[in-house]
């Protein structure tokens, strides 16, 4: 078990390796740099002395320097802790990260907390009601959940605070409360905000859930030994729960480990930009979209690692509740 | 004498689908002795494992028990001298109190896959503490000076109910059962899983034992230990076994009584001797001739009984085996309903033919 443990956090290092290097070379691909771009803005301004202060900014950053020096350079300092610096806000990139992180996991964990206190009793009464009323109501819910995409939502869900609420949605904490330390009545405004941006994120991910779920159950349902556990005597709520749902859960086990951790780095970020979160995600979005090299590059790194830490835990939990592939 | 465990009275099982009814099980009388191995044969789909899953009272969605009684005249579990209640199963609440502690701790239930009867993550000491914590209550002591002998019991405990599985695991012939006892279904074969449901079945105690086919999946070698064991259990506990087949074979060597089902009726019932040797419904004949015999001349053709299995939606009337039948007399099969009558002693049949008319 160990050793397989070991391997596996083998193949995650080179597996991270090999992803830095490619998404380093993607985000490089776009002729030119971010300095490209700023040089451009600098002398619409008039700004005589915008090609010198480029210059300087590049030496600055190394990005006179070939592509695969500045990569070596990156990624070993990455190793140590130090992600570099953002071109754009000229500040380290574990700081600016550091600012967002906290209210992302917030937001992330939140979500997937809904999500799962919801999907899961809605998947089983769904399955073991199936061609019900109830059932009827929930399978039609779940799909147009699915069918819609969280952005969409979001904007609908802005309009209607707004023309019918009159309330203001956006971002995480009013506007008294932005730059306030933290408080009671600050946590108060938190929670105010946050239920938006989390019901949101839920609802696109509940209906897949609850689809899985409902599948699965039904599937096990139908099997002999749900039948055979019956016919001991048990009652019928412990055979669907202890004897059906116990098996049927174990693929969602996987799915909330692969996707829980990595959506904490940089979950929804198109919902996040509708409503002007200050999270992870639509920084993301931002420093691809300006070739902020080191900040794009570390979320990057981030979120594959997070995948493959998260895969990793679903199988070793998987391993541990299904005795069919526990491992020699 | 012998004295009835189950009664099986006038059952009918009907599905309501899409396109019709289908009546599953279509006036099933039967009766169940104590003690004693009753048969049951016929081809499938015509209602054998419905009627053992009725007498459980869980019938599959979306079959309903329309008419009909199963009685069950109950005893003191653990004074089986002792008569308590008359039972009518059918008219149980099926997820309540009382079909349940019935269900696993007076009739156990063996099915036709061993291979996925086992929930794969528990471990057969799982399985079998889960029915032992439901149905099994052990003597507690008591002061020893009342006059009366009064019998108090418990439930089992934890460590009880392991002990009671190691031993329940050595009855049915696992090997190395302390070991087993922790392992998962996955790590034991076919057979053994069929040993470990027996063990579950068995492990409680019950009066009966309703095996729906449960040699059907295994090998023929492994077929004959499960059946011996069988055997060999039910002398030692004092059981009626229920057991559905479809293979006469089998039946033979296990049971005392034998009824025939067709289309959800019981065409015929003997002792097991007189259904093999003066087998009376043409049906039954049917059966018996269309087992292949060693010795015989391999260009022969097997006999087989011809037609098909009648349409649900759409019973031929009068008798419903009349367009299959050999001996079809014009006029009468297929106009008038069959009775069931005794034709001899203890020989009772569904069929015109011994009707005079």
């Amino acid at each position: 078990m160990l050793s397989y443990i070991a391997r596996r956090i083998l193949y995650m290092v080179i597996m991270v390796i090999l992803v830095s290097f490619v998404s380093f070379l993607i985000i490089e691909l776009p002729p030119g740099d971010y300095l490209t771009v700023k040089l451009q803005q600098l002398q619409a301004r008039g700004d005589l002395s915008a090609q010198q202060r480029i210059n300087e900014y590049r030496a600055r950053y190394k990005l006179d320097q070939p592509v695969l020096t500045r990569y070596w350079n990156w990624i070993t300092h990455f190793i140590t802790g130090d992600f570099g610096e953002s071109f754009e806000f000229e500040r380290p990139v574990s700081e600016i990260i550091g600012q967002r992180a906290a209210m992302s996991v917030v937001l992330a964990l939140s979500s997937i907390t809904i999500v799962w206190c919801l999907a899961i009793p809605i998947g089983v009464y769904s399955a073991t009601h199936q061609y019900s009323l109830g059932d009827q109501v929930v399978t039609t819910i779940s799909f147009l959940g699915l069918g819609m995409p969280g952005f969409l939502l979001a904007l609908l869900v802005l309009f209607f605070a707004m023309m019918v609420l009159k309330v203001e949605v956006g971002g995480l904490f009013s506007r008294e409360f932005t730059d306030a330390p933290w408080s009671w009545a600050k946590v108060v405004d938190l929670l105010k905000h946050l239920w938006i941006p989390a019901v949101i994120s839920s609802v696109t991910g509940t209906a897949g859930l609850v689809r899985i779920m409902r599948g699965n159950l039904l599937e096990t349902l139908g099997q002999p030994f749900v039948e055979a556990a019956r016919a001991r005597g048990l009652k019928q709520g412990k055979v669907t729960w202890k004897h059906a749902v116990r098996v049927a859960i174990n693929p969602l086990i996987v799915i909330l480990t692969s996707e829980a951790l990595p959506s904490i780095v940089a979950g929804d970020a198109l919902v996040a930009t509708v409503l002007n979160l200050p999270t992870v995600g639509p920084l993301f979005v931002r420093a691809l979209i300006s070739q902020d090299m080191f900040l794009a590059g570390t979320v990057l790194v981030f979120i594959v690692l997070m995948t493959m830490i998260g895969t990793l835990i679903g199988d070793l939990t998987l391993a541990a509740l299904d005795p069919r592939i526990r491992l020699e | 004498m012998a004295e009835p465990l189950v009664e099986i009275k006038d059952l009918h099982v009907e599905f309501e689908v899409r396109d019709g009814i289908i009546k599953g099980v279509d006036g099933f009388t039967l009766t169940i002795n104590r003690g004693e191995t009753l048969g049951v044969i016929g081809e499938s789909g015509c209602g054998k494992s419905i009627t053992a899953k009725a007498v459980m009272q869980m019938v599959p969605k979306p079959g309903k028990i329309t008419d009909g009684e199963i009685i069950y005249y109950r005893r003191d579990k653990y004074n089986p001298q002792k008569p308590t209640r008359i039972v009518n199963i059918t008219k149980l609440d099926p997820d309540g109190d009382e079909i349940r502690s019935i269900r696993g701790g007076e009739f156990a239930m063996i099915f036709q896959e061993p291979m996925s009867s086992l929930t794969p993550v528990y471990t057969t000491g799982t399985h079998i503490g889960e029915a032992l914590s439901l149905h099994r209550l052990l003597p507690k002591t008591v002061g020893e000076h009342m006059a009366e002998q009064m019998m108090q019991y418990r439930p089992v405990t934890k460590q009880e109910a392991r002990e009671i599985s190691i031993e329940m695991l050595q009855k049915v012939g696992i090997p190395k059962p302390h070991e087993r006892v922790d392992a998962y279904p996955h790590q034991l074969s076919g057979g053994q899983r069929q040993r470990v449901m027996i063990a579950i079945a068995l492990s409680c105690q019950p009066f009966m034992l309703i095996a729906d086919e449960p040699t059907t999946a295994l090998d023929v070698s492994i077929e004959a230990q499960i059946l011996d064991l069988m055997r060999e259990l039910q002398e030692s506990m004092e059981m009626s076994i229920m057991f559905i087949t479809h293979n006469l074979g089998v039946v033979a060597e296990m049971a005392k009584e034998i009824v025939v089902m067709y289309m959800g009726k019981q065409v015929e019932k003997s002792d097991t001797v007189r259904v093999f040797y003066e087998p009376k419904h043409p049906y039954t004949r049917a059966l018996l001739q269309s087992i292949p015999k060693v010795g015989k001349r391999s260009s022969e053709r097997l006999a087989s009984i011809k037609g098909m299995v009648p349409d649900p939606f759409h019973l031929p009337k009068g008798c419903v085996f009349h367009p299959r039948c050999p001996s079809f007399m014009p006029g009468k099969c297929d106009v008038l309903t069959p009775n069931w009558i005794e034709a001899e002693p203890d020989h009772w049949v569904r069929c015109l033919l011994y009707e005079g008319v």
